[in-house]
C-alpha cells in the first residue's frame, strides 16, 4: 500500500478569495477518490491543483508517483492522426499499451489514422482515456471522465479505472454517475459550498 | 532525466508546422511582400535601396515573426495541450525550449536562407551579405525568444494580437538598431564586429531570461 | 527598538483599510510640498537665472524637461522594485502601487516628449528628431502603454498585476540596453551636462532651479502614487466591509466639521 500523492492545508485563491477551505487528503494505491458536488464548486480547480498546473497559494503537495491527468479538454492535437497523438503521448514517460491495444480498450479500434479533428466529442474523450493507457502512471486525476460518454463508454471507463487501480490509484470528480467498481476502494470527499463563500469537504 | 519528452515536443511541432504548410510559409510570403512593395513605393534606384537594404530586411524578418508569433501558444491552450505541460516531471522550460527552436526553425530559418534572394533585390553590397546572414543568424533566435514572452504574457487577454504588437516593439529596438547597425557597417567597409557583439550579448541575455519569464507567464495564465 | 516599529508598520501598511488611512492623511502633505517647490522652481527659472548666451530663453523649458525625464525613468525604478516585491511575497498593496505607477510614469513621460518638441523647434528647427534621448523616451512611453494596457486586459486584478508585473522585469532589463543602443545609434542630443558626482559643465547659477524641480517632481509622484493606489484600492474593494465603514466615517466627519 504506497502512497501516491498527499497534500495538506492546499489552498487556492481566485479574483482574490479563497476557493476552498484549506483541504488536506492522502492516496493510496488501489484507492479511489471521488470528488462530488454541485456545478461551480471547483472541482476541476482541486483535480489541476493536484496535477501541478495550478500553484497553490499556500500548503504542501507531494508527488510519489507518476501522474497524468485528463481535464475538460481532450489535449489531442486536431492535425495529427489518433495514432500520432498517443504516439506523441507515450514518448513522455514509460511505455505501457502499444498503440493499437490501447486504441481497442477504448473503443476506437481502426481509427487509427483518422485525425483527431474528424472524431465525435464522445471519441475525443475516449481518445483523452487512451493517452493515459499508453503511458505507465501510478496516479490517475481524471475530471468528468463520463461527459459526453454513452452507457458502453462509462462502463469502459470502469473496466480501466478498475484495472488501474490494481496497481495504481485515482482521483476523478464527477457530478453525477459514480464509479461503479468495489465500493471498499472508494473514498468520497463531497465538497460543498461553505457559508463564507469558500467550499468545505 | 532523458530529454526524449521535449524532443517529442519538437518534432510534433514541426509534423504540425507541416500538415499546414501554407500557414507556417505565411511569414515566407510576408517578407517577399515587403521586398517587392517597399521598392515599388519608394522608387528602384539602387543607392537609396541599398542603404535602406539592411532596416528593411530586418523589419521583414520582424514582421514575419511577429505572424507566427499569435499561434505559437495560443492553440495548445485551446485544445488543453497546454496544461498538459505542467503535469508530470518534465519541466516546463524544457518544453517552452523545444516549442521556440520549433518555432525558430519554421520562421526564422526560411527568412535566413532566402535572405541572399532579397539581399540581391535590393541591391545590397556584396561584401555586406554575410555579415547580413550572420546578424539573422544571430537575431532570428532572440526575435523568437522576445516574442515568445510577448506571446507568453498576452495568451489569454482580450485583444490579444494588438497587445503583442504593442509589448514587443520596446523590447525588440536594441536587436534591430545592433544588427542592421552590423550590415550597413559591413556594407560601408568598416568593421561590424562591435554590433555584431553587442547583438550576440543582447541574444544571450534573451536566452538566459526570456524562457524563465515565459515559464511563469504560461502558468499564470492558464489560471 | 526602531527596528521592531518599522517592522510592525511596514506589516500594517499591508492591510487595506490602514494603507487608505495613510495616504489620505499623508498626499495633501505631498501635494502642498509639490506645489510649493513647483512654484518656486518656475520663479526661479523663469525670473532669476540668466539666459543661455545660445539659446537665450527658450532653453528655460529645460527645467521643465529634465526633472520629468529623470522622473520618469526614476519612476520605472520604483515600479520594478514594488513588481519584485509582489512577484516574490504577492503582497496585494505592492501589486496596485506597481499598477499605479505605469500611468503616473506615462504621463511624465509624455510631458518630457512634449517639452522636448517644443524645445527642438527653436532649437534644432524641427519638432521631432531621432536622437538618443527623445528616441529613448518614446520606447519608454511604449514600455509603460504597454504594462498599462496588459493589466487593463485582466478582469481578475492580482493575476494581471502580476502578469503585467513581469512584464515590469522585462522592460527593466530592457531599459539600459535601449537606452545605450539608442545613445549608441544617435549622438545629436546634448551630452551629459549634470553628473550625479563631480563637477558639472552648467554654469552653477542655472543649477538652483533644477534642484527644486527635482525636487517637486519627487514629491508630486509620491501624492499621486498615494492617491491613485488609494483610489484603486477603493475600487476593488468597494464590495468590503471595510469601504463602507470608512465612507460612513468619513461622512459623520464630514457632517461634524460643518455642524
Amino acid at each position: 500500500m504506497t502512497l501516491l500523492l498527499e497534500t495538506e492545508g492546499l489552498e487556492f485563491h481566485r479574483y482574490g478569495a479563497p476557493v476552498f477551505r484549506p483541504l488536506g487528503l492522502r492516496l493510496e494505491t488501489g484507492r479511489a477518490i471521488v470528488l462530488t458536488g454541485p456545478n461551480g464548486v471547483c472541482k476541476t480547480t482541486l483535480l489541476r491543483l493536484l496535477a501541478g498546473i495550478l500553484k497553490p497559494v499556500s500548503g504542501t503537495l507531494v508527488h510519489h508517483a507518476a501522474h497524468a491527468f485528463v481535464g475538460h479538454l481532450p489535449a489531442v492535437k486536431g492535425d495529427l492522426s489518433c495514432r500520432e497523438n498517443l504516439e506523441y503521448e507515450q514518448r513522455l514517460g514509460l511505455p505501457d499499451l502499444a498503440l493499437a491495444e490501447a486504441l481497442a480498450e477504448v473503443g476506437l479500434a481502426g481509427l487509427g489514422s483518422r485525425p483527431a479533428r474528424a472524431l465525435s466529442a464522445g471519441q475525443k474523450r475516449r481518445l483523452g482515456m487512451a493517452r493515459l493507457l499508453v503511458r505507465r502512471s501510478g496516479c490517475w486525476l481524471l475530471d468528468e471522465p463520463y461527459a459526453s460518454l454513452d452507457d458502453a463508454g462509462c462502463r469502459r471507463v470502469d473496466e480501466l479505472i478498475a484495472r488501474q487501480l490494481e496497481q495504481g490509484g485515482v482521483i476523478l470528480a464527477t457530478h453525477q454517475r459514480h464509479p461503479h467498481i468495489d465500493p471498499h476502494r472508494i473514498e468520497q470527499i463531497a465538497l460543498e459550498f461553505g457559508q463564507e463563500g469558500g467550499v468545505q469537504a | 532525466m532523458s530529454a526524449q519528452p521535449y524532443r517529442a515536443l519538437f518534432r510534433r511541432d514541426l509534423k504540425l508546422a507541416m500538415r499546414r504548410l501554407g500557414e507556417s510559409l505565411l511569414p515566407l510570403f510576408f517578407l517577399f511582400t515587403v521586398i517587392v512593395l517597399i521598392p515599388l513605393g519608394v522608387g528602384p534606384g539602387p543607392s537609396l535601396l541599398a542603404r535602406m537594404a539592411p532596416g528593411m530586411i530586418w523589419v521583414a524578418a520582424l514582421l514575419s515573426s511577429l505572424l507566427a508569433l499569435e499561434h505559437l501558444f495560443r492553440p495548445d491552450l485551446e485544445d488543453g495541450t497546454l496544461e498538459q505541460w505542467f503535469v508530470g516531471e518534465t519541466t516546463v522550460l524544457g518544453r517552452v525550449w523545444a516549442r521556440l527552436a520549433s518555432h525558430w526553425l519554421i520562421t526564422g530559418l526560411p527568412v535566413i536562407v532566402f535572405s541572399p534572394l532579397a539581399a540581391e533585390m535590393l541591391h545590397l553590397p556584396h561584401r555586406a551579405l554575410g555579415v547580413m546572414i550572420l546578424s539573422l543568424l544571430i537575431g532570428t533566435p532572440a526575435l523568437s525568444l522576445v516574442g515568445g514572452l510577448a506571446a507568453a504574457l498576452t495568451l489569454s487577454t482580450r485583444g490579444a494580437s494588438v497587445l503583442l504588437s504593442i509589448l514587443i516593439f520596446p523590447l525588440i529596438v536594441p536587436l534591430v538598431i545592433f544588427a542592421t547597425g552590423a550590415v550597413s557597417m559591413a556594407a560601408d567597409g568598416m568593421n561590424p564586429y562591435a554590433h555584431l557583439g553587442l547583438l550576440g550579448a543582447f541574444t544571450i541575455l534573451a536566452m538566459t531570461l526570456a524562457p524563465f519569464g515565459i515559464a511563469a507567464a504560461l502558468r499564470m495564465n492558464l489560471e | 527598538m526602531i527596528w521592531n516599529k518599522l517592522k510592525l508598520w511596514f506589516h500594517m501598511l499591508g492591510s487595506a483599510p490602514y494603507f487608505y488611512r495613510f495616504a489620505r492623511a499623508v498626499a495633501p502633505w505631498l501635494w502642498a510640498g509639490f506645489a510649493v517647490t513647483a512654484v518656486y522652481a518656475t520663479y526661479l527659472a523663469l525670473y532669476v537665472v540668466p539666459g543661455d548666451y545660445q539659446q537665450g530663453d527658450s532653453m528655460r523649458i529645460l527645467y521643465i524637461h529634465v526633472p520629468v525625464a529623470w522622473q520618469a525613468m526614476f519612476g520605472y525604478a520604483v515600479m520594478t522594485l514594488l513588481a519584485i516585491i509582489a512577484l516574490i511575497w504577492r503582497i496585494r498593496l505592492t501589486e496596485i502601487m506597481a499598477m499605479s505607477c505605469a500611468p503616473i510614469g506615462a504621463a511624465l513621460t509624455l510631458i518630457c516628449l512634449a517639452t522636448g518638441s517644443i524645445w527642438g523647434k527653436p532649437m534644432w528647427g524641427t519638432w521631432w528628431e531621432w536622437d538618443a534621448r527623445l528616441t529613448s523616451m518614446l520606447v519608454l512611453l511604449f514600455i509603460y502603454i504597454g504594462i498599462m494596457g496588459l493589466y487593463a486586459a485582466y478582469d481578475d486584478k492580482r493575476k494581471g498585476a502580476r502578469v503585467a508585473a513581469i512584464l515590469v522585469l522585462a522592460g527593466a532589463v530592457n531599459l539600459p540596453i535601449i537606452h545605450f543602443s539608442v545613445e549608441w545609434w544617435n549622438t545629436l542630443h546634448q551630452g551629459q551636462t549634470i553628473r550625479l558626482m563631480g563637477e558639472s559643465s552648467m554654469d552653477p547659477a542655472m543649477i538652483p532651479p533644477l534642484i527644486w524641480m527635482v525636487i517637486a517632481t519627487k514629491l508630486f509622484f509620491g501624492a499621486a502614487l498615494l492617491d491613485r493606489s488609494r483610489n484603486e484600492l477603493l475600487e476593488q474593494d468597494r464590495s468590503k466591509k471595510w469601504v463602507e465603514m470608512e465612507c460612513t466615517n468619513q461622512e459623520l466627519n464630514d457632517v461634524e466639521s460643518t455642524a
